[in-house]
């Protein structure tokens, strides 16, 4: 099914000189830590607030990039544990239109899926707080403002300028650094060309692993790293029978972390 | 025909109060221009919120600002060598330079270049403690959304005029209206109260960007392309 899909389909949805793009996140867990920079990184990135206490509390900490730990429940010397980095999967989805969970449950269009660079997106100041598309994510990667964000004096000036600042009663997720694409966009412009060379646009998780584990780029470009890594025989995706078609594949030399990450119960629906 | 005939009796009637004479030369007049009363009421009711709506509303609306320093972009187009890049230019890494820093006036206004009292004001005020200008971006766009000039400028080889209006002719800053609601300048919500618009210019809406967009990609655009 992966490969058919990301083989398959060029440049069908472009009528316009656009080429088209799927930018995707290859992670490998064998060689994550779980030291949390990519989550800091992010933070710092994409003016993510902080607070006094910063422990795991949904309701005061938001974060875009989550470290999750996982173990595989065996008593001591059989005992593993694996951390798993969640980003937001921009799902696809598989039959191009409306199966992107979050947003085919927007009453706002407050969120849409690029067709052009494969990203979704989060327009914060359409986005009236509803919290459907937390309720529709299966990744739990959409979070919600409940206060307005509070920096330390002077941190405010710390603050990243390419990308807004959120207010209180609005949803928000990673946007893989989207700032970044038109960053490196305008420096292409200027040179006279249209392509953004795969170092001109990675993510901050991505530059930010001291493991390397993280590798992010143009899933269908096979020029890009992430073009072979993504076909591994030890590539999978979170909840892939869920149909969601995620952008986001994880490598994990060890079966029962695979097993955990497709949580396949046995009865789910057709992707 | 017996009803108009009762009302003729009872115009000619009440014209009898007044005199006479009228009673019996015309005795339809009073009646018919009483019926002008609500043209007249209705037609300066009509007038004056037009005149509320059109000229009072849009002072309401749209406070104004004169920029801190009456600049002119005839003066200077004929002062510096290389057009309008010696103050608006492309960056290496793509950005655009926007209204340059005070550091790019001081290059020739470290002392007077002529006499005119704007010029010592300017540096008296700005030149000399070496304090930046604040003006006032006549297209500054809400935080929300991302624009590239080096899409327009360089890509699609837009004229600057197009988006901006003659700004590069101009003899002297204009003032900078915005509206007091939401802060946004005037020239994104359009000059016209009504809403209506002649050119590009006059209106940079979303709607505005996309109109454009839509026709020269034939196609609309995600989200993410104009936000950030
Ligand atoms: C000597 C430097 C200088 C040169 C040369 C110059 N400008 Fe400017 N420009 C400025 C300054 C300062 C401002 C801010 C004051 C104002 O708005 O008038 C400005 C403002 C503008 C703005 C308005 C931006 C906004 O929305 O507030 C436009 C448009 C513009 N310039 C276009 C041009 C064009 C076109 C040319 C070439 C014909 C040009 N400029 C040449 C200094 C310059
Ligand atoms: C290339 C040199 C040059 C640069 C750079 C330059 N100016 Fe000037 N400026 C002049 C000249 C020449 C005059 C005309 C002096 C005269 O004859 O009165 C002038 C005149 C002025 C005046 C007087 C107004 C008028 O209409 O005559 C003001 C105010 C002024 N400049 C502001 C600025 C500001 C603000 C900047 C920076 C954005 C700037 N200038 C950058 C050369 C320059
Ligand atoms: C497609 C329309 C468009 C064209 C063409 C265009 N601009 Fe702009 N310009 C804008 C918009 C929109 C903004 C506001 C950007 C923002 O607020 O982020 C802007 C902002 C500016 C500013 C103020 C930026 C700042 O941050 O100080 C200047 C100066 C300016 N433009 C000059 C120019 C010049 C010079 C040209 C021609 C070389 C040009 N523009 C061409 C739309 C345009
Ligand atoms: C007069 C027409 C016109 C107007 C008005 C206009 N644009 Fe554009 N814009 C274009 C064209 C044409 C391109 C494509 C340039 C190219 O890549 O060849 C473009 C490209 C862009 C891009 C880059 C897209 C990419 O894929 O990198 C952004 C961002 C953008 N426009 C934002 C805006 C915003 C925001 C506004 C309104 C403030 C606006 N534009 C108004 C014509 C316009
Ligand atoms: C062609 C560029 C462009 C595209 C595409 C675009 N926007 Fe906008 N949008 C803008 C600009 C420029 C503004 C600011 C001017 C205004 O308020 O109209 C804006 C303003 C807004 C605002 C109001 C914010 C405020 O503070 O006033 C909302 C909400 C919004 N956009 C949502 C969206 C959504 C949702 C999408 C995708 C379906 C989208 N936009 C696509 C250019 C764009």
């Amino acid at each position: 099914m992966k490969e058919v899909h990301h083989k398959g389909h060029g440049n069908e949805h472009h009528k316009g000189h656009g080429r088209t793009y799927k930018y995707g996140m290859v992670i490998d867990l064998d060689k994550c830590t779980g030291c949390g920079a990519c989550m800091v990184a992010c933070m710092a990135e994409n003016n993510l607030p902080f607070r006094k206490d910063n422990t795991n509390d949904r309701l005061t900490q938001n974060f875009w990039m989550r470290v999750y730990k996982i173990s595989n429940g065996r008593p001591f010397p059989d005992s593993e544990i694996c951390y798993i980095p969640r980003p937001c999967q921009h799902c696809e989805g598989y039959d191009h239109h409306h199966h992107t969970p979050c947003v085919s449950v927007c009453p706002a269009t407050a969120t849409d899926y690029s067709h052009e660079t494969g990203i979704v997106s989060q327009i914060y100041t359409r986005c009236f707080g509803c919290r459907y598309c937390m309720a529709a994510c299966p990744y739990h990667v959409r979070v919600f403002n409940w206060w307005d964000p509070k920096w330390p004096k002077g941190m405010n000036k710390y603050l990243n300028p390419d990308v807004s600042v959120r207010m209180r009663g609005v949803v928000e997720k990673c946007s893989f650094c989207y700032h970044r694409l038109q960053r490196a966009r305008n420096k292409a412009y200027v040179e006279g060309r249209r392509e953004v060379h795969e170092d001109e646009y990675q993510t901050a998780c991505t530059q930010a692993c001291p493991a390397g584990a993280v590798t992010f780029g143009d899933l269908i470009n096979p020029k890009h790293k992430v073009y072979k890594l993504k076909d591994s025989p030890y590539a999978f995706r979170l909840l892939e029978k869920l149909g969601t078609n995620p952008k986001v594949y994880y490598v994990s030399t060890k079966d029962w972390v695979r097993k955990a990450g497709k949580v396949f119960l046995g009865n789910e629906g057709r992707g | 025909m017996s009803t108009t005939e009762e009302k003729e009796q009872t115009a000619g009637e009440q014209g009898g109060e007044h005199g006479p004479e009228e009673a019996t030369h015309e005795p339809v007049k009073p009646g018919a221009w009483r019926f002008l009363i609500p043209i007249v009421a209705f037609g300066a009711g009509f007038v004056s919120l037009l005149v509320l709506g059109w000229v009072i509303f849009p002072h309401l609306l749209y406070g104004e600002k004169q920029q801190p320093v009456d600049f002119s972009h005839v003066v200077h187009q004929e002062a510096v060598d290389e057009g309008c890049e010696s103050c608006h230019f492309f960056r290496e890494d793509g950005s655009f330079s926007g209204i340059p820093k005070l550091e790019n006036c001081v290059q020739c206004h470290e002392e007077p270049m002529g006499e005119s009292s704007e010029e010592a004001k300017f540096i008296a005020e700005y030149v000399e403690p070496g304090k930046e200008i604040p003006w006032h971006v006549y297209a500054r766009q809400p935080q929300c959304a991302f624009f590239s000039h080096a899409a327009h400028v360089k890509m699609a080889e837009l004229e600057c005029a197009k988006c901006h209006g003659p700004v590069g002719d101009s003899d002297h800053a204009r003032p900078y209206q915005y509206n007091r609601l939401t802060k946004y300048s005037r020239d994104i919500w359009g000059w016209n109260i009504a809403g209506f618009k002649k050119k590009t210019a006059d209106r940079m809406k979303m709607d505005d960007c996309a109109e454009c967009h839509e026709e020269s990609k034939g196609h609309k655009d995600a989200c993410f392309v104009c936000h950030k």
